[in-house]
Formats: C-alpha cells, sequence, structure tokens
C-alpha cells in the first residue's frame, strides 16, 4: 500500500502541516497513522513536534529553522510537504503491531464517584451493572490533549453514553473517571469539568519529573478494573490509620 | 544573589520561549506571550535569546534588587519607575543596590519583559522554564509571582558594558533598540492571518466581513486565548468536528459565532471550525493588546506570511548588529 491513496495534505497556517486520514476513525486506520509517523521521525526532518489525533497527524516547524535547508525558492511549507509527499507515495508493507494494554485500578462509586448513582438511575441499571460494563471493555487511546496525559479514549458501550452535568464542578480531582456523552475519560490533572464522574484511580496520568510523564500515550489500550477503598488508599501509599483518625 | 517581589501586580510570570515537544502528550507550549520583546531584552544583555524573563503584565509589579544588578526591560511601556525616576527601556541597566523596581502601570501596550543577565536560576520542567498554571508546572513552583518571592539569578559575574549615564539608582546608556511596533501600539491592531482548514465553510457575505470589520477585545481574553466580539460569523457547512491539533494563532469560531483566537497558553487540542491561522510574524502583536482593543484582520498568501516573517526575523538581526556597535 502507498499512505497517499488514504491521505490529503495541506498547510495549516504557516508553521504547521496537517496529514488528515479520509476514513472514518476506527482503531485500524490509527494504526496505519503510527506507521505514518515512524516513517516521518525516522526520515529526520527539520520539524519540531508531531501531534497525533483522530484521524489527522499536524506537524508543526519553525518556518525559520526550515529555511536554512532551502536551496530554491520553496518556502518551508512547500519544501517540507515535498519531503512528506515522498514518504506518502513509498510503497509501504502494513506490519503486525503490538497491541499494549494499560492496566488502571478504578475504585467506584462513594466519595470519589458521586455520580455512579445518577449514571445508573438514568439508564436504569443497578451501579455494579455500570461497573461491569465499564471495566467489560478496553478502550483505545486516540489521542492526549485538553490537559497533560489526558486521554480520549473510544469504545464506550454505548448503553453507558450518559449527558453531561448540568452545571459543571469547579474542582474535578486528578484520577476521576468519568463519562461525557459517548466519552469516557481520566482527569489526569485537577480542573474544573462536567463529566459525570462515576470512581477515581489512585494512578498518577501526569508526574512532570518523571522520564515519561505520563502514564499513557496515543496508540495504547485502556482497561479499567475495579478495586475497593481499601486497595485505593494502598496503591495510593496513603496510611489508612491517618484518614480513618 | 536574588532579587524579590515586593508586588506581585496583576500578574507576574516566568517565561522563555516556550515548553516545545510535549504537544503529543496534552502539554500546553506556554512561553512569552510577546516572544520578540522578550528576545531583545535577552540580546540587549548577551543573553541566549531564548532565556526566560519575567512577563510582567499591565500595572502593580514591584522587585527589590539588594545588589546591583544588570538587567533590560522590553515590551510594552508599563512604566517602570526606581525612586520615582524613569527607567529607560530598551537598553541595558545596571540597577544600584537595594533600589525597587516599581512597574506603574500601562501607558502603551499591556506585557514588559525583565531581563537580567545571564537569567534567572529556575528549574526546567520538561525543557523550559516557562509557568504553566494549570498544572502548575514551570516557573517559580508552578505557580504566578507573589510577594515575597525570592527569584534567584544564575551568575552574577556581569559583563558590563560602558553605561556613561548615571544617577544614585542606575546607570544605563543613551542609545536604545525599541522597534517601530512598539513605538506605534495603538488602541487598533492589524493582525494578518492565512485561511483556516474551515475557511470555506463561511458564507461568502463572513468570510468578506471578517476583514471589514473592527472587532473588540473581550474582558474575558488572556493568556489562553483571546476571544473577539464583532459579529456574528456565520457558516454555510454544519458539520461536527473531531478533536485535532490546533497551534499558536489558530482562529477557531465557537458555536455563538464568535471568534477566539488561540495563543500561548492554549490547549494542545481544539474541535472548532477554524477561520483562520494569524500568521507567524504578528502573533507577537497579541502580548500588546489589551481588553477593549481592536483587531481588524488581512488575510494574506502563504508566500507573503513567510516574507514577513523573514522581514522580522531581520528586525532582530539588525538590532543584534546595532548591540554589537555599541558595546
Amino acid at each position: 500500500m502507498r499512505f497517499n491513496e488514504y491521505t490529503t495534505i495541506s498547510p495549516m497556517g504557516d508553521a504547521a502541516i496537517r496529514i488528515e486520514f479520509n476514513e472514518a476513525v476506527s482503531v485500524q486506520q490509527y494504526h496505519m497513522m503510527q506507521l505514518l509517523i515512524q516513517h516521518i521521525e525516522d526520515a529526520e526532518l527539520p520539524y519540531e513536534e508531531i501531534v497525533p489525533s483522530f484521524q489527522v497527524i499536524t506537524i508543526l516547524f519553525n518556518p525559520l529553522d526550515v529555511k536554512k535547508k532551502i536551496h530554491n525558492r520553496q518556502n518551508p511549507y512547500q519544501w517540507l510537504e515535498e519531503k512528506i509527499c515522498i514518504i506518502l507515495q513509498q510503497e509501504i508493507t502494513v506490519t503486525e503491531q503490538v497491541e499494549e494494554v494499560v492496566e488502571i485500578p478504578v475504585c467506584y462509586g462513594g466519595e470519589f464517584g458521586p455520580d455512579l448513582e445518577e449514571v445508573a438511575n438514568y439508564h436504569s441499571i443497578t451501579p455494579k451493572e455500570v461497573i461491569q460494563k465499564h471495566t467489560g471493555r478496553d478502550y483505545f487511546v486516540y489521542m492526549l490533549g485538553f490537559a497533560p496525559g489526558f486521554p480520549y479514549l473510544g469504545g464506550l458501550d454505548e448503553s453507558l453514553a450518559t449527558p453531561r452535568k448540568q452545571t459543571p464542578r469547579l474542582k474535578i480531582e486528578a484520577g476521576s473517571v468519568g463519562i461525557a456523552g459517548s466519552q469516557t475519560g481520566v482527569y489526569s490533572i485537577e480542573t474544573p469539568g462536567g463529566w459525570q464522574i462515576i470512581g477515581r484511580t489512585p494512578t498518577a496520568l501526569f508526574t512532570p519529573e518523571a522520564e515519561k510523564p505520563t502514564l499513557l500515550r496515543a496508540g495504547v489500550w485502556i482497561r479499567f478494573y475495579p478495586i475497593s477503598i481499601e486497595e485505593y488508599h494502598v496503591l495510593k501509599g496513603e496510611n489508612l490509620c491517618q484518614s480513618f483518625a | 544573589m536574588s532579587i524579590i517581589c515586593l508586588k506581585a501586580g496583576t500578574l507576574a510570570t516566568i517565561q522563555d520561549i516556550g515548553r516545545i515537544g510535549y504537544q503529543n502528550i496534552g502539554v500546553i507550549v506556554s512561553g512569552a506571550m510577546d516572544s520578540f520583546a522578550l528576545k531583545i531584552a535577552n540580546r540587549l544583555l548577551g543573553n541566549h535569546q531564548h532565556e526566560a524573563c519575567i512577563e510582567v503584565t499591565l500595572r502593580g509589579t514591584a522587585f527589590h534588587f539588594s545588589e546591583d544588578t544588570y538587567i533590560a526591560i522590553t515590551g510594552g511601556d508599563l512604566t517602570p519607575t526606581i525612586q520615582g525616576m524613569d527607567v529607560p527601556q530598551w537598553r541595558p541597566v545596571l540597577v544600584r543596590a537595594n533600589q525597587t523596581l516599581r512597574f506603574k502601570g500601562a501607558k502603551k501596550g499591556l506585557r514588559s519583559y525583565l531581563a537580567v543577565q545571564h537569567g534567572f536560576s529556575i528549574e526546567e520542567k520538561l525543557g523550559s522554564k516557562s509557568t504553566y498554571l494549570r498544572a502548575n508546572m514551570g516557573g517559580l513552583n508552578g505557580r504566578a509571582l507573589q510577594e515575597q518571592d525570592e527569584i534567584q539569578l544564575m551568575n552574577t559575574n556581569w559583563d558590563t558594558p560602558v553605561l556613561p549615564i548615571e544617577n544614585e539608582y542606575f546607570s544605563t546608556v543613551s542609545w536604545h533598540v525599541r522597534p517601530d511596533f512598539y513605538k506605534k501600539v495603538r488602541k487598533r491592531h492589524r493582525i494578518r492571518f492565512v485561511e483556516g482548514n474551515e475557511y470555506q465553510w463561511f458564507t461568502t457575505a463572513t468570510q468578506q466581513n471578517f476583514e471589514r470589520v473592527h472587532f473588540d477585545v473581550a474582558m474575558s481574553s488572556d493568556r489562553m486565548g483571546y476571544r473577539l466580539k464583532g459579529f456574528k460569523l456565520q457558516k454555510d457547512v454544519q458539520q461536527e468536528m473531531v478533536s485535532e491539533a490546533v497551534t499558536n494563532g489558530t482562529i477557531q469560531v465557537a458555536n455563538d459565532g464568535q471568534p477566539i483566537i488561540l495563543l500561548a497558553d492554549r490547549q494542545t487540542t481544539g474541535g472548532y471550525p477554524r477561520i483562520g491561522q494569524v500568521i507567524s510574524a504578528d502573533l507577537h502583536r497579541f502580548g500588546q493588546m489589551k481588553p477593549g482593543d481592536q483587531i481588524r484582520f488581512e488575510r494574506v498568501t502563504l508566500d507573503e506570511a513567510y516574507e514577513a516573517l523573514y522581514d522580522l526575523e531581520q528586525q532582530l538581526n539588525h538590532i543584534e548588529v546595532s548591540i554589537q556597535l555599541k558595546k
């Protein structure tokens, strides 16, 4: 196959290139996007970063850095586009992708999941059934955005889709697991938000000091599994005696 | 050695050129709103042009210098004074020990950059000293400067040229390198853009009016984005967007039909139609734009956008040459 059978390339302002994949959002197409990113990275072009999303790969560059490489009358966009089109035209063999699953423990309900009941009532099922449905399948991370390490996930069971809160909360703790419309996700930092919060994970999604600052990256799968509040505190490294004092 | 923040003022944060390379994990770029002024402040002192400065906003911020300190102030004119005397901007200044520098208020523009020679001793987080307020990272303890904050300096072996103009409080030179843009900053701004990815979704009338109307900069504008009020932008195409990366200067139009220009503290992704992209050469102008100011847009080609950027870079190079000649 060739990438250019599936893509459209265009400028985004004077400092970015978009490569849009034409098919509807799917995991299969996403694997092709990951493959293209590898090829672009291997080409060692003078760009600053590559930001993938559901259907689009955005390549951000500093036009002045690119200009230093140009020895003809092309502008920086044209020069980079030409280089990328060479990659898009190459005959590529699609290799089997290694699927990586990141397991995320979640303490559902109670003080950590104040909206679990509401979500259950909305669908006329029990909270336990909500947890079973939510942990019953894996979710694909299409991109990180909105906040550091925050995953945009695909694959929520449609029978759990729930509208956002009427009034957003001013503060949602980091680690909160929620549902908004037909999306589910985990808050990576404390922030205001309107999601229905059904639980909380003790696992940190964003650790700026760490060599790998985020737990997740685009292209991995997430598997939630339920834990008790005691397990939550153990995993969080908190002192149980202190929290009961 | 350090300087002490005596008054926080409206908003003062540590900013460099921004945190580049982490948008794929959702970490925003941050950095100076007026990177052109930041680069000049650094060049005046022989610093690397991307070194972190203090970005001072509007008014009220004050710093105490316990020892002689070699600084430069660029950007908007926020009336910096020492002992009631105006401190000259766009040139190197040696502030004497035990003096207090106060930014009394914006006469022109909105943001000033205070650089010290060799820079501030601030730990880099993910390759940058810039303050990322929402994630509490970078800068000084991940937050805006507060009263009594002590900001350490890197190195105080001053490499000082001759500063012939002297008084009890500071010494400086008679020359300056203020670019024309900063002499002429007024309440009306011209901003050039290239067509955005969804430009064709908007009606012909909206496309035309977008360049005719003066938009007002709304009060809710901040480092994240400038919100504009003008007319309601109309689309022929009504289609849900799938979120994707946005960039510095993306002009997106929310459901209320009002444009928002995404700037230094923007989120990494967005999902609204984009009528345009502000050209790189004009991004620094937002650093000096206040709520209540007015914007008029002008559409240009990609080639014109690059020409404007090369011009700006050439201005910076000319400034560098004149600084070297003055030494």
